[in-house]
């Protein structure tokens, strides 16, 4: 049994009549990186802003370190926040910024000193830290935003999309940085994010959240293979995943005039009958060599290629439905064409149609 | 090789049509403004015998400072003789503390109002809001029972505190849009740094907004300066500002009119607020753009 870091429990968050957080529970474990992912208005900074006391609760409880900080102020709760705009004081300099909160908190002198070495030494800022925000890039910046968590030796570190204001190239360098970071200090870290490419290559658990509550909470191979609801599956892969409506019956999914039979798939419950989402990924889908081997097999009309370099993207219709193929980059497929195609239906996600829960 | 044709800068045009109508018009509008200060300068450097030969638009044939001085320091009002200095530093002793106050109370007003929402803040800031287009002429006397009850009536300070708080809906204003202007996130960096309301206000938020506050300093000096109404009904003769000194001076009845001392009197009044423009206004055209963004 790992430890607790930080817990929320039956946290509710409203503004007036809006209710953002609804009995939210999570619990994070010490050392652990987590990742609140979802769309834009799902409540996931909301909640970071709540365990880092920024936002007041409705109702709940927040424990960090095992003490209850539901009506801490922010800068007793142990956290380090990092900010999607950086929150640079732009008329300090990199070392005041650093010093600021170190200061506040009457710290010696002799250890602020020794605190910003080491921050500045980690992060590689120590030619920066007498220039001002102003003359430091995107990049620096937000370094120097994580030095100003760091030096706070705190428990935990809270990451408010603090990626999405750089340019794609330094977003990656970055990543890869705040993972070695992560490797390297083994603090606890939230992250909130709306790019699931971060959320993937970072987490050690992913919460998938929506309309203020979370979806599924899991590991990324987790998340990725076996969601627990169409809502998780759609979210998660780009391209989205495919989906096609039918009946599932003994073990069999009957979509138009093609039968799925489900061999190898692992039924949450293994009676399930009836009307069924079939979710199939893009990248499962095997065409060419591979088809042979498949437990199902067809062919469909190829209607748009997209080719990106690394993929092609083929668009095509199956029973009826739009229908998505990741193929091989060189492949060379030309719209109008017929393309054969094999599922393996152990590597599918088979939702209910009703509840849109896992089956 | 450069091809035939046209290179180079584009030739100007100086006196094409366009042009003559532009700077006509501008120039008959400059004119227009400052014809009247123009009338006054010459005015107030020509001796009494000078000016009444009537020519307002001729420069002096005998430059004289003689009507500066006795504006300054012989000009008589009432009873006193030593001219306008006495108005001068009444004002001066009412504008301080008055741009001072009033921009500090404002200031965090409007700090709190735009950071430290509580309930009822955004009804209180409308009542304030409300406080900004009611006429003054209409708090007049009620103004004049409070001051009497609280002792302060006819005092420096019994004014002091009147400009503090008609300065106080469109100062707050005017901060409040600053601060709410600043990102919400360097705010919250800085409660997570373990600032508190002053620390965040006097270490964060007041070394980025000179701008705002040279505005407001601008907005307060010119109009506190200005001020008539205020200070003839609130003050006793002897702490009058120079605005009402300056009335008492050139509405006198008595005698002859001094044409050349009355210009210069208030030539002199003025310079206040002139100078203040002139030294500050890129700084002002900033602070105005910063406040004025959002509502």
């Amino acid at each position: 049994m790992q430890e607790v870091s930080v817990s929320v429990r039956k946290l509710d968050l409203s503004f007036g009549a809006v209710t953002v957080l609804r009995q939210l529970d999570i619990d994070v474990h010490d050392g652990e990186f987590l990742v609140l992912l979802g769309s834009s208005g799902c409540g996931k900074s909301t909640l970071l802003n709540c365990i880092a006391g920024l936002l007041e609760a409705s109702d709940g409880q927040i424990f960090i370190k095992g003490t209850n900080v539901t009506w801490a102020e922010p800068s007793e709760r142990g956290i380090g926040m990092v900010f999607q705009s950086y929150a640079l004081y732009p008329q300090m300099t990199v070392e005041g910024n650093l010093s600021f909160g170190l200061k506040n908190a009457r710290v010696p002198k002799a250890e602020i000193k020794k605190r910003i070495d080491y921050a500045a030494q980690v992060l590689q800022i120590e030619p920066l830290l007498k220039r001002k925000p102003g003359a430091l890039s995107g990049g620096q910046r937000q370094r120097v935003a994580i030095g100003r968590a760091l030096v706070r030796d705190v428990d935990v570190f809270l990451f408010d999309e603090p990626l999405s204001n750089l340019d794609a190239k330094l977003r990656a360098d970055l990543r890869v940085e705040l993972k070695r970071l992560h490797n390297q200090l083994e603090n606890t870290m939230i992250y909130v994010t709306h790019d699931q490419i971060e959320a993937m290559t970072l987490a050690d658990r992913i919460a998938i959240m929506k309309s203020g509550a979370i979806q599924q909470l899991g590991s990324p191979d987790e998340i990725y293979n076996r969601p627990m609801n169409k809502y998780v599956a759609d979210f998660i892969g780009s391209p989205a995943m495919n989906f096609l409506e039918g009946h599932l019956n003994k073990g069999v999914i009957q979509v138009g005039e093609h039968g799925f039979p489900m061999t190898g798939y692992e039924f949450v419950d293994g009676n399930a009958t009836g009307d069924v989402w079939l979710g199939i990924r893009p990248e499962h889908i095997l065409t060419g060599d591979g088809t042979t081997n498949a437990a199902f097999q067809t062919t469909v009309e190829v209607d748009i290629v997209e080719p990106t370099g690394a993929d092609t993207l083929v668009l095509a219709t199956l029973a009826d439905a739009p229908f998505r193929v990741r193929m091989d980059g060189q492949a060379r497929v030309r719209p109008g064409e017929t393309l054969v195609i094999g599922i393996n239906p152990a590597a599918a996600s088979v939702f209910d149609k009703e509840s849109e829960q896992r089956l | 090789m450069l091809e035939d044709g046209p290179r180079g800068a584009k030739p100007k045009k100086r006196f094409s049509r366009n042009n003559i109508i532009l700077y006509g018009t501008l120039l008959l509008v400059a004119m227009y403004y400052i014809l009247p200060l123009y009338v006054m300068i010459v005015t107030s450097l020509k001796g009494m015998p000078e000016v009444r030969l009537g020519n307002v638009f001729s420069p002096p044939v005998e430059v004289t400072f003689q009507p500066w001085v006795k504006a300054w320091a012989e000009a008589c009002t009432g009873i006193n003789c030593d001219g306008l200095s006495r108005g001068f530093w009444n004002s001066v002793r009412i504008l301080v503390p008055s741009v001072l106050l009033s921009i500090a109370i404002a200031s965090v007003n409007g700090y709190a109002l735009a950071n430290w929402r509580f309930k009822g803040s955004e009804l209180f800031f409308n009542i304030l809001i409300i406080g900004a287009f009611i006429p003054y002429q209409v708090m007049l006397y009620p103004i004049v029972i409070l001051l009497r009850e609280i002792g302060l009536y006819g005092s420096l300070w019994g004014l002091i505190m009147v400009h503090t708080i008609f300065g106080m809906p469109i100062l707050t204003l005017l901060f409040r849009n600053y601060f709410a202007s600043v990102p919400e996130e360097l705010f919250k960096a800085a409660r997570i740094d373990g600032a508190g309301f002053w620390g965040i206000f006097l270490r964060i938020m007041l070394p980025m907004s000179l701008p705002i506050f040279v505005v407001a300093i601008i907005l307060q000096v010119t109009g506190i300066w200005n001020d008539f109404l205020l200070g003839v009904v609130y003050t006793k003769p002897d702490v009058y500002p120079m605005t009402v000194q300056l009335n008492n001076i050139v509405n006198s009845v008595q005698g002859v009119k001094e044409y050349n001392v009355n210009m210069a009197a208030t030539l002199l009044t003025g310079l206040v607020p002139l100078i203040i423009y002139f030294a500050s206004g890129k700084l002002f055209v900033r602070g105005i753009a910063a406040g004025a963004v959002k509502g």
